[in-house]
Order: C-alpha cells, then sequence, then structure tokens
C-alpha cells in the first residue's frame, strides 16, 4: 500500500513536471534565445575587444579605459543629473496628481490618466521632433511665447546652447514618465483601507498626518516600483538624446545609452560598449539596492 | 462625519487650477504635431506662431505617401500585431503554469524573468544584433518581433491573472477526466481573458513605440517602421516642420486612437503588472 503511495505521487509529480515544462516551453525559448544568451554575451564580450576585425581577450582593460575616458565620464555625469533630477520630480509629481484626483468622479480621473499618458502613447518620436520644433531657434513657439511674457528679451538657441540643451531633455523626459506613475498611484491611494483613515481621523489627525502616518505607509510598495522603474527609464534615456542634440553641443548632453549606441553604432567598438553597459547595469542595480534599503527603513 | 477632504479650500482651488495650465501643457504638443501637418511652408515658418491653420493644406500627406510611408505603417502594424499574438500565447500558457503547475525549479524561473524584468533592456541589445545577424533576421521584421516576445512582462502578468484560478475548478475538470490541454482552452483561458486583453492593449502600444530596438534591427526604407521612418526624414528634411509633422501625426494618431479605445484594459495591466513587483 505505502509502495503504491509512493509510486502514485512519483508519477504524478512526474506528469506535474512534464506538463509544466510544456507549458514553458515557448516562452522559455523565446525568453533564453533573446533575452539570456544576448545577457550573456553581453558580459562576455565586455572582457574582449570584439570589433569588426578583431575578437581577442583584454580583461579589464575595457572597463579601465572606460574610467580613464573622458567623454565617458562626461556622459556619467549627464546620466547622473537626469535620474537625480528627474526621479524624485516625477516621483513626487505624480504623487501630488494622484492625490489631487483619485477621490474625484470616474470621468475626471479618466481624464487625468488619459492626459497625462498621451505623451507616452504619441510615441518618442512623434514627442520629440514636436519639441524641436518648439525648442527651434528660429521657428520655435517657445521663444515667441517667453519673448512675449517678457521672460527672455532674445532668442535662445535652447538645444545648442550647452547651458540648456540637458535641461530640455530633462523636460521632456518628465512629460514622457509621469504617465504611469500617475496610474499606479492612483490605483494605489483608492486601495488604501478607508478604515484605518477614518480611525485616524476620529482621533483628531489632520489631513497632512494622515496622508504621511497612514497612507503613505500604505502606499510604500507602489512608491518604490515607480522609484525603481522611473530610475531605469531614466538611465536609458536614449531617442530623445539621439533624435534631438546627438550628445552635443560639445557633448553636453551625451548619455552613456548615447555614449554605447555611439561607439557600437559608429565605430564598431562592441567590446567597449558592451562593458560601459554591464557599467550601466551594475549602476542601475545599486541605485535600485539603495531604493529598496530605503523604503524599507522607512517602513519600519 | 465630517468631510473635510472634499470641502472647497484655496489650495483645493489652486491645485485644480495648476491641473488645468498642467493638462494644457500635455496635449499641446498632440495639438501641435496635428495642425502643423496641415500648414503651409508660410504658416510653419511665420514669426509669430499661427495657433490654427487658418487655410489649411494636404501637400504635407502627399509629400508623405510618395515616401513609401503606407509601407512604413504595415510594417509597425505587422510587428505589433505579431508580437502581440505571439507574447499573447506564450505569456498565457507560461503564466498559467507557473501559478498553477507545481514543477521543478519553478520558483527559480520565476525569479529569474522577474529580475530580467529590472535589467535595463538596452544594455544587450549589441549582443542582440549580433545573434540576429548570425541567425540571418538582420532587416527582417522578426528582428524586432522576437526579441520583443523574449521580454518577460506578458508572463509575469499573466502569472498574477492567473492565481485568481480556484484550484478547486482545475481539480474537479481533472477528475472529469479532461486532459491538459482540454483545461486549459475551455477553463483557464476564459477565466484569464481580462488579463489576455491588458497584455495584448499594452503589448501593442509598447511595440509601436519600441523606436531604440526598431532603430538597431531595421536598416533599409524597404523595413522602416513609421517611428524610423519619421526619424530618418527628420534627419534629412531638418527644418521641413511641416512634413515631419504630417508624419509625426500618422505615426502618432492610430496609436492614440488605440489607446483611447482600450484605455481601461491598458490601465488594468500597468496596474496588475506592478503589484508586489
Amino acid at each position: 500500500m505505502q509502495y503504491t503511495l509512493t509510486q502514485q505521487a512519483r508519477q504524478r509529480r512526474r506528469r506535474e513536471n512534464l506538463v509544466g515544462y510544456a507549458f514553458m516551453l515557448p516562452s522559455l525559448l523565446f525568453f533564453l534565445g533573446f533575452v539570456i544568451f544576448p545577457m550573456g554575451m553581453a558580459l562576455v564580450t565586455s572582457f574582449t575587444d570584439y570589433s569588426m576585425t578583431t575578437f581577442g581577450f583584454v580583461g579589464l582593460s575595457n572597463y579601465i579605459r572606460a574610467f580613464k575616458d573622458a567623454v565617458f565620464i562626461k556622459s556619467l555625469g549627464n546620466t547622473l543629473v537626469i535620474v537625480l533630477v528627474s526621479v524624485p520630480l516625477v516621483t513626487l509629481f505624480s504623487l501630488w496628481v494622484a492625490s489631487a484626483v483619485y477621490k474625484s468622479s470616474q470621468f475626471t480621473s479618466s481624464l487625468i490618466r488619459i492626459i497625462f499618458y498621451l505623451p507616452i502613447v504619441t510615441g518618442t518620436v512623434a514627442v520629440t521632433v514636436v519639441w524641436k520644433w518648439m525648442f527651434n531657434n528660429y521657428y520655435g513657439l517657445l521663444n515667441y511665447v517667453f519673448k512675449s511674457l517678457g521672460i527672455i528679451s532674445s532668442n535662445i538657441n535652447w538645444l545648442g546652447n550647452p547651458a540648456t540643451a540637458l535641461w530640455c531633455i530633462i523636460t521632456i523626459l518628465f512629460t514622457t514618465s509621469i504617465g504611469q506613475p500617475i496610474v499606479l498611484y492612483i490605483s494605489a491611494l483608492a486601495n488604501v483601507d478607508p478604515s484605518l483613515v477614518e480611525a485616524g481621523e476620529v482621533d483628531g489627525a489632520n489631513h497632512m498626518q494622515v496622508f504621511w502616518k497612514i497612507k503613505w505607509p500604505q502606499i510604500m510598495p507602489t512608491t518604490l516600483y515607480i522609484l525603481v522603474i522611473t530610475t531605469i527609464n531614466s538611465f536609458q534615456c536614449f531617442a530623445l538624446i539621439q533624435l534631438l542634440t546627438s550628445g552635443g553641443p560639445n557633448n553636453a548632453t551625451n548619455t552613456i545609452m548615447y555614449n554605447i549606441y555611439y561607439h557600437a553604432y559608429k565605430l564598431n567598438e562592441y567590446g567597449y560598449g558592451n562593458a560601459m553597459g554591464i557599467l550601466l547595469a551594475l549602476l542601475i542595480a545599486i541605485f535600485s539596492f539603495f531604493q529598496f534599503r530605503l523604503a524599507k527603513s522607512d517602513n519600519e | 462625519m465630517q468631510t473635510t477632504v472634499q470641502r472647497i479650500t484655496p489650495y483645493r482651488v489652486l491645485s485644480y487650477v495648476m491641473l488645468f495650465i498642467l493638462a494644457v501643457i500635455f496635449t499641446f504638443p498632440l495639438y501641435w504635431i496635428v495642425t502643423g501637418s496641415f500648414k503651409d511652408a508660410q504658416a510653419i515658418n511665420a514669426p509669430a506662431p499661427v495657433w490654427f491653420p487658418t487655410n489649411p493644406i494636404t501637400t504635407n500627406y502627399a509629400r508623405l505617401m510618395e515616401r513609401p510611408a503606407i509601407s512604413w505603417l504595415l510594417n509597425t502594424l505587422f510587428i505589433c500585431g505579431m508580437a502581440m499574438l505571439l507574447i499573447c500565447i506564450t505569456a498565457t500558457m507560461a503564466g498559467y503554469a507557473i501559478a498553477k503547475k507545481r514543477f521543478a525549479c519553478r520558483a527559480l524561473i520565476f525569479s529569474i524573468f522577474v529580475m530580467a524584468m529590472a535589467l535595463p533592456k538596452q544594455v544587450i541589445l549589441i549582443p542582440l544584433l549580433k545573434e540576429i545577424s548570425f541567425l540571418g533576421l538582420h532587416n527582417t521584421l522578426w528582428a524586432v518581433i522576437f526579441p520583443t516576445v523574449g521580454w518577460p512582462f506578458g508572463v509575469f502578468l499573466m502569472k498574477q491573472f492567473s492565481e485568481n484560478i480556484p484550484g478547486s475548478i482545475l481539480e474537479a475538470t481533472r477528475i472529469d477526466g479532461a486532459g491538459e490541454v482540454q483545461t486549459f482552452i475551455q477553463i483557464v483561458l476564459p477565466m484569464v481573458a481580462p488579463g489576455i486583453g491588458a497584455l495584448a492593449i499594452f503589448t501593442f502600444i509598447s511595440a509601436w513605440n519600441d523606436y531604440f530596438l526598431q532603430l538597431l534591427m531595421l536598416n533599409t526604407a524597404r523595413t522602416y517602421t513609421i517611428s524610423v521612418g519619421i526619424a530618418k526624414l527628420q534627419d534629412e528634411m531638418f527644418t521641413d516642420f511641416g512634413l515631419i509633422m504630417a508624419g509625426a501625426a500618422l505615426a502618432a494618431i492610430p496609436i492614440v486612437v488605440v489607446f483611447l479605445m482600450f484605455q481601461r484594459f491598458f490601465t488594468r495591466g500597468i496596474t496588475m503588472g506592478a503589484v508586489k513587483g
């Protein structure tokens, strides 16, 4: 009796394995073939001088080269500026919008979600080309509006000036980043346990206290998720730069992602490009780690 | 019961005013694209902006059609449609398996999927390009479709939806003698249908706008997507903003319409995909 039972169990388990993997197979094929394999290759080739003509092991020299490369350091700095400005801005701003509208009627909150999602749906390329026109030195709307309002006295070459170009990029990045966080915050705030909020209000907590002591801890997982995705997106800012400035003027808007593209596709230095890619991945991992730590300590 | 929250306070008025201003700023680019596409050169280059094209022209669109803009659009549709179809099939199967089947290494595989999702997608693009060339797929639409299908977000999303299938129903079907495939098609699929809808629309929109991948994989005018086509157009035509706006409108309007039609599904997709990331 005992024997047959275990045999049955074993047979059952084998069946589960077989069926499970059969269902997993199509997805695993694509995942292993087009995500995991290139990921492994990126790591391996980052230790080589892989290019159009060469392919030899060079140890850490790509990594050493990166840290001696003034352009890489500049692009690293620009990338960090973009991340450190846009991540807090996007998070706080979307939280503000969401808390202003999440109690409104279905119609209003739908409308807000649609409006702030619009720049993302419109598509990076379409959004970028229209901004390029608006930023244009001669025909751009921005110079006209700012001059009419008396904010500036003569035309500014927004994208051609190292002092303003990066901020133009950050502005556009901002408009294409806050849609998803707003949607997430609206749903998170709507899911906050109302009995806790009521209990807090009965105990005489004011608006701010209710928010920071009761709602904030409950929406923490959402905040964390938003921080992580916004960080990843900001680190990977590429299309805007390729289409608007090509990293210029004088590398003022060069980012790691653009630098990788430039070395790999314009100069065919795949090994070096991959090494910078691995550095970027490490940087994102470090940022995410600290965001998790921060979120944890804030929750306790 | 006090309802302090809904009372009209100066703060509330101020926030609505600010929201309104922001809403205008956020919708303006799309307005400027569409109106710009109907402006003639004079209106485009006017020193004071022409807020609305008073004598609209369609020359910009006619010139756009001389490029194979329609074939760019068809390429994009094929990529999005095919990626959507393949992801819906593979991710639904895998999501169901991870949620409901107790196979070996299940937890490990799932955590690799989740970790890969946190990885910056662009980092793998150089080796991916080499791999695609090696497979002879470079400059074919499949070069964009396959990597899109490999991205694990769909599996994650469908696992979330499949968690809700009651085990008792699956057990009952099994006792009734239904095979695995039959169970999947007759029981599982109808139950996760809302998830598939969310995934389909989410995939369609993100594939439409995945400019970087398209830029790398497609280098011949024949295989351009609408995004790549417009990007090349502005490289070449520089300040011919009328033509460029017509292109931008052609790239944006179809996907905005799709988004507006399926907005609810889409919103559900991104909120479900975020729970306990």
